[in-house]
């Protein structure tokens, strides 16, 4: 990250900090959701923006960590926070899974993108039929308060804690970029050949993306599971968290480390304003989303975080 | 005993046989060269010896052991670095990041190999343009571009292909001079040119791949006076005619 | 176990069924034969496309079947001027653009309709769905025997526009070789903005022959997105004949998955066919390297 777009950054996350500690209910609920994504859409821009291949289909990531946790938790009686940490193991092995499927089969661009859509779609499908996770019914979270079940009696607490996930997320995603891994994936984005002949190994670096990204999505699918407590097979494994982690980072700044983060607040700060001027259609929010998108691709690709380092690099000029 | 030893490489494509039973030695230190008429297989039979494209038949051994099916990567692990022909620069990266993608593979830290890429640019001239992105430069820059990503990895063997292609006169005569360092700090070259210039003033030693097959080998002098060499380039009986009007 | 006469049903019915996927995926293919994208909008343009059959029928009380000429003509219309003017222009000649453009354009449709016709489910009013005819021990949907036919038809006439017609020329010589069609003096561009256009027109008739005996709501398009993506990869990107036949094998594939495995479950399967072919043969059975 440049020093340009540090100081945006660093001012958004003091306020995400600080905010919590007297806000209201509603508010929190915003800012959750919205960290939620951001989570998610980190770990689409790990893949997706630092290494090249888009996905199409990150609800696999997030619904496997979302159900593992409530499985382990309902079922088994695991405690919630080991419950979420084998959450994360899950989408690492998930993405590990659908990666060496698809890379050493050589699926790039659309296809790539089709075939995580297919996987999506085969486990939202599973998931909505078998009796292990509910099925259509869905899968209840038992209400039991206590910090050391990952539930916590303040909304408040829960915000910090993932804002705190954010945070490290996008620590990592920065010392990544700054080092080694980030320099392969960079190579292997740009062109695969010429990464070769660097004596780069494409297809363990894809692998490492693609697990790294399915871990921190994963992630974002565990905090969903303990804050909201309930999920179903189209909450878990939905198309409508593929679009939105896609979506944040593309209107974000694809690439850039703080990308995801102001894109998903500005989202949801968009879907927010929508539903108060619309509020009772059903979907127009998301029809702003769709022509945002495109508008983005067709006016500003950059997105966010890229209009921003440029914006600062002239008013420091 | 050779560093790279090419022995009977042959690749079809369906009903084209691009490279048929060509052989070649490479000594440790030498400075050789590959050439031949367009369209001869040159570029393929690099493809081979880099692990780009798998031969129909024939082997690669490299410094005594057999590479033949070792994938482009670990062959550059090995000391194997290559440049492409049609260059290809990491468009979105700067120039130092660029160099530094080769410089990680021997060093792991941020620190030596921005410290490692910079010296090289500076070194191939690219000095003043070390931020600015690697679209940004013209033809000869992406050319030393080339170079210094492949010279980052710290090779043993460096391949080049056609590095002077696209260059003016007074471009290659600054970068032979180059290429004699770099021979000097102990990397060997095998390099393919069209540029007879550079040819004769660098290359120990000169192959000749016409339509597929090695028909000469030797020194550069001996190689370009050879009437087969000749008709490859000229076509058949031009030997002779040079000859009658001699 | 089941009869071979309830198979034997279900595999004709899967075949007629087939036939007008395979018109979706036509669409699908051509445009992605020509112009070398994928258009996620394909499946919310489909839905579009029933939602407009239906508003027609029970609206105007039109026909079904009288409805498709003049929507195909619509969508004809409606499928350049988005390729001409949003698409083309939004992506700025690069591919990973377009696939975005195209997922944004079908978020935006698949959610306007929601937001024009909300989440219901609903289909034609009428007995035409229970329309049966008979053949040998099998009775078989008349409006099905009919979408057979007619997506048959106008497979065929697409192939001949393809093979006849100057237009057809013009878009199989840019299919093949875009720059040097545009040397030889055609329009690039309004060749893309036309095969969108007909492959948004082969959507329109599959919609009416798909309205009789089907329902639509807003989300309809995704369950056709995948099956059109299926079924193209598996027939060959840009093959005419590849869809055809993929269409026919889709649909039997879902009918037999269905009277195996259940409706549920019996969808994924069709899914899991679409990965194994991804990942073993993405060139499909007719199809030229992706």
């Amino acid at each position: 990250m440049s020093k340009h777009a540090f100081a945006p950054v660093a001012l958004v996350l003091l306020v995400l900090a600080v905010v919590p500690a007297f806000a209201a209910n509603t508010t929190i609920n915003f800012l959750v959701s919205a960290l939620i994504v951001t989570l998610a859409a980190q770990g689409w821009n790990l893949l997706g923006g630092f290494c090249g291949p888009f996905s199409f289909g990150h609800a696999a990531f997030f619904g496997t960590g979302a159900y593992v946790t409530a499985v382990l938790q309902s079922r088994y009686g695991v405690n919630a926070w080991v419950g979420f940490a084998a959450g994360i193991a899950a989408g690492a092995l998930v993405g590990g899974l659908i990666g060496w499927l698809s890379f050493r089969a050589g699926l790039r661009g659309s296809y790539f993108a089709l075939i995580t859509l297919a996987f999506a779609e085969v486990f939202r499908i599973v998931a909505n039929a078998i009796p292990l996770t509910g099925g259509a019914t869905g899968l209840l979270l038992k209400l039991d308060v206590r910090p050391a079940n990952f539930q916590f009696a303040s909304r408040a607490a829960f915000a910090w804690i993932a804002l705190a996930c954010v945070v490290a997320v996008l620590a990592l995603s920065i010392a990544i970029a700054r080092g080694r891994l980030g320099a392969q994936f960079a190579a292997v984005r740009e062109n695969e050949d010429a990464a070769r002949a660097l004596g780069i190994d494409v297809l363990a670096t894809k692998l490492r993306a693609i697990c790294l990204s399915g871990a921190v999505t994963a992630a974002a699918g565990g905090l969903y599971a303990q804050y909201f407590l309930y999920l179903d097979a189209n909450i878990a494994y939905g198309s409508w968290i593929s679009v939105e982690a896609l979506l944040a980072v593309i209107v974000g700044g694809i690439g850039t480390p703080a990308g995801p983060l102001f894109g998903a607040l500005a989202l949801h700060a968009l879907g927010e304003a929508t539903k108060l001027f619309a509020g009772a259609i059903t979907g127009i929010d998301l029809v702003l989303f769709g022509l945002i998108l495109v508008g983005a691709i067709a006016f500003a690709p950059a997105g966010i975080a890229g209009s921003l380092q440029t914006l600062m690099a002239r008013w420091r000029r | 005993m050779s560093l790279l030893d090419v022995a009977g490489v042959t690749r079809r494509f369906g009903g084209v046989v691009a490279v048929n039973a060509a052989s070649l030695s490479v000594p440790e230190g030498a400075i050789v060269g590959l050439i031949g008429p367009n369209g001869a297989g040159k570029t393929t039979l690099f493809g081979i010896i880099s692990g780009f494209v798998a031969p129909s038949a024939g082997s690669v051994t490299w410094d005594g052991a057999d590479i033949t099916a070792l994938p482009p990567h670990r062959r550059a692990q090995a000391g194997i670095a290559r440049t492409f022909q049609i260059v290809q620069p990491f468009a979105g990266l700067s120039v130092v990041e660029n160099i530094a993608v080769g410089a990680y593979l021997r060093h792991p830290r941020r620190a030596d190999a921005t410290r490692i890429a910079t010296a090289i640019a500076h070194r191939l001239g690219l000095g003043a343009m070390l931020d600015r992105p690697a679209a940004a430069l013209t033809v000869a820059g992406r050319k030393r571009l080339e170079l210094a990503r492949a010279l980052a990895t710290g090779p043993r063997l460096l391949l080049l292909d056609e590095v002077l292609a696209g260059l003016n006169p007074s471009e290659i005569r600054d970068i032979i001079p180059l290429i004699q360092a770099i021979r000097a700090e102990g990397v060997t070259i095998l390099m393919i040119e069209h540029v007879m210039q550079a040819v004769m003033n660098l290359c120990d030693h000169l192959y000749v791949l016409a339509e597929g097959r090695m028909i000469a080998e030797g020194n550069p002098v001996t190689v370009c006076t050879d009437p087969m060499v000749i008709e490859a380039y000229l076509g058949h009986g031009a030997a002779a005619r040079m000859q009658s009007h001699a | 176990m089941y009869t071979p006469s309830i198979i034997a049903e279900a595999v004709v019915n899967g075949l007629l069924t087939g036939a007008v996927y395979a018109l979706v995926a036509l669409g699908l293919t051509l445009v992605y034969g020509v112009l070398h994208i994928i258009n996620f909008a394909h499946g919310a343009l489909l839905t579009c496309a029933m939602f407009a059959i239906w508003a027609l029928s029970e609206g105007l009380g039109l026909n079904v079947y009288l409805a498709i000429p003049p929507l195909a003509l619509l969508f004809l219309g409606l499928g350049y001027a988005l390729q001409r003017w949003v698409i083309g222009p939004a992506s700025h000649g690069d591919d990973g653009n377009t696939l975005l453009v195209t997922l944004g354009l079908s978020i935006a449709i698949e959610n306007g309709l929601l937001a024009l016709f909300h989440a219901d489910t609903r289909t034609l009013s009428g007995d035409a769905a229970f329309d049966v005819v008979e053949l040998g021990p099998m009775l078989l949907s008349r409006p099905r025997l009919i979408g057979f036919g007619v997506a048959v038809l106008v497979a065929l006439l697409l192939w001949l526009l393809l093979a006849g017609t100057d237009a057809g020329k013009a878009i199989r010589a840019v299919a093949k070789e875009k720059m040097g069609a545009s040397l030889a003096g055609i329009d690039v561009r309004h060749i893309y903005a036309l095969t969108f256009g007909l492959g948004c027109a082969c959507l329109a008739v599959a919609a009416g022959l798909l309205m009789p005996t089907f329902y639509v709501n807003p989300r309809v398009g995704n369950a056709f997105v995948l099956v059109a993506f299926t079924i193209v990869v598996l027939g060959g990107m840009g093959s005419v004949p590849g869809a055809l036949l993929g269409g026919l094998l889709i649909g039997v594939v879902e009918s037999l998955g269905g009277l195996f495995l259940g409706e549920s479950l019996g969808q994924a399967g069709i899914f899991v066919l679409f990965i194994l072919v991804l990942l073993l043969r993405p060139a499909g059975l007719f199809g030229a390297r992706a």
